[in-house]
């Protein structure tokens, strides 16, 4: 039985404990991680597919009854595994704050408005080439107790599950030249600026649609499986 | 004293631009509002079988933090074979097994008391990694939450199925005091729980994944 192998992250890539993020203090393993050999339970995971998306859930700009306010933006790119392989079919989970950087959430009370006509959350599936496309509106950056006068960088969430547990990746996608960068602490948890930067979207005058909406390029890249083993695979058909 | 190195500004405001190397997007953590995106409009979610399976178990716990704190900010995953031991999934070698009614996969938030709770069904055994074996009966659990940078990996085994457990190559791997955090408690024939740890007195073993 010859299975797929997802070789791991390298060393650093991903921290669980950053102490200038005060909130991983109390909630990061302590004890090291143990080994887990890659099984069948291990190179699946779950298709979430069309039965989670709506026809306009890729478009948080006509949830409501009328226009939220804001900045109209495309956030689109490709899905692809670090192979370079698109995964096509996919479910991408995006949510973010609005235009004011205010959370639809109980738990957000910075003290800025709510749009009636923006909940902040957006769904999609990749098209046969890995491809997604969001119209949303770009969020605000925003207070948060974490150290004085500390804002985070204005962010979209996005969430993946690739087709296998190992790929399975919550990350937040960040605008180019953002002058909060210095001073996130979550942006900064991850160690090598060159890795870290992958987070960063590039604007796309190209995709920018003429007096409508600005485009930011985005493309996600999940952990792929050892590359002599797909080729294995496909020798033996 | 500070412990915190973003008290004052760490840098200038305009870092030079470093060329981002091509490779994996880099893990953030879920924040404190994931419930917008992840489960608010999927209530359904946490079901990986229709509720009212005649099979169907619930398999609810806390989440703690390392000051034995509960998590209201947290999530919970859940991916198993079925009660066959089948995956419905094209990379299973043995080819993809439709169980009627069940998806294999649930994902729940914690509420203020950091509960989280799932139904599904009890899995049926699978082969080991290495295909020499079987392993017993578990769930594959991912844990996120505000405050993790990157998701957290664990199992939850049963406690009626000691025999199996017992030559589980994962479960034996472990240390005693690691492997028991692994066992769900049995409340009743149709629900069990599993509390997590993330830190500290009790920590829940995770793996690397």
């Amino acid at each position: 039985m010859s299975l797929p192998h997802y070789p791991p992250l390298a060393e650093g890539e991903d921290p669980s404990n950053f102490p200038g993020y005060r909130s991983t203090q109390y909630r990061f393993p302590k004890r090291p991680l143990f080994h887990l050999p890659q099984g069948i339970g291990e190179i699946t995971g779950p298709l979430l597919g069309e039965d989670r998306v709506g026809p306009n859930d890729h478009d948080l700009t006509v949830h409501g009854h009328g226009e939220p306010i804001g900045e109209r933006i495309i956030v689109h790119g490709r899905l692809l595994d670090s192979g370079g392989r698109p995964l096509a079919g996919q479910l991408v989970e995006m949510w973010q704050a609005n235009a004011c950087g205010r959370y639809d959430h109980k738990v957000d009370q910075h003290p800025a408005p709510l749009d009636p006509n923006f909940t902040g959350v957006g769904r999609t599936l990749t098209d046969s080439e890995g491809r997604y496309k969001f119209i949303t509106i770009k969020p605000g950056a925003y207070p948060w107790g974490n150290h004085p006068n500390a804002w985070r960088m204005q962010h979209l969430h996005f969430s993946l599950t690739g087709r296998a547990l190992p790929q399975r990746l919550v990350t937040q996608m960040y605008f180019p030249g953002d002058p909060l960068c210095f001073q996130d602490p979550i942006f900064n948890a991850v160690p090598d600026p060159r890795v870290r930067n992958r987070m960063i979207s590039t604007f796309d005058l190209d995709a920018t649609v003429p007096d409508w909406a600005l485009a930011y390029k985005w493309d996600i890249v999940l952990r792929g499986p050892d590359a002599t083993q797909i080729e294995t695979a496909e020798e033996h058909g | 004293m500070s412990e915190n190195p973003y008290e004052a500004p760490i840098g200038p405001y305009s870092e030079p631009v470093e060329e981002p190397t091509p490779g994996p997007t880099p893990s953030q953590t879920v924040g404190p509002y994931y419930s917008i995106g992840l489960t608010r409009d999927w209530p359904e979610g946490a079901n990986a079988v229709e509720p009212y399976h005649s099979d169907a178990i619930e398999i609810s716990g806390q989440m703690f933090d390392g000051r034995g704190e509960p998590i209201p900010d947290g999530v919970i995953e859940i991916w198993q074979a079925d009660p066959n031991g089948r995956f419905n999934h094209p990379d299973d070698p043995r080819g993809a097994a439709v169980y009627e009614g069940f998806t294999g996969f649930a994902r729940s938030g914690t509420d203020d008391e950091g509960r989280w709770a799932v139904r599904t069904l009890k899995p049926g055994r699978i082969p080991t990694a290495d295909g020499t074996g079987e392993q017993a009966p578990h769930i594959n659990v991912t844990v996120m939450a505000r405050g993790t940078l990157r998701q957290l990996t664990t199992r939850i085994y049963f406690p009626e199925e000691a025999e199996a457990n017992a030559t589980d190559p994962v479960l034996q791997s472990l240390p005693e005091d690691a492997r028991s955090t692994l066992i769900a408690e049995r409340v009743d024939d149709r629900t069990y729980r599993f509390d997590v740890v993330l830190q500290g007195d009790g920590e829940t073993a995770f793996f690397e994944l």
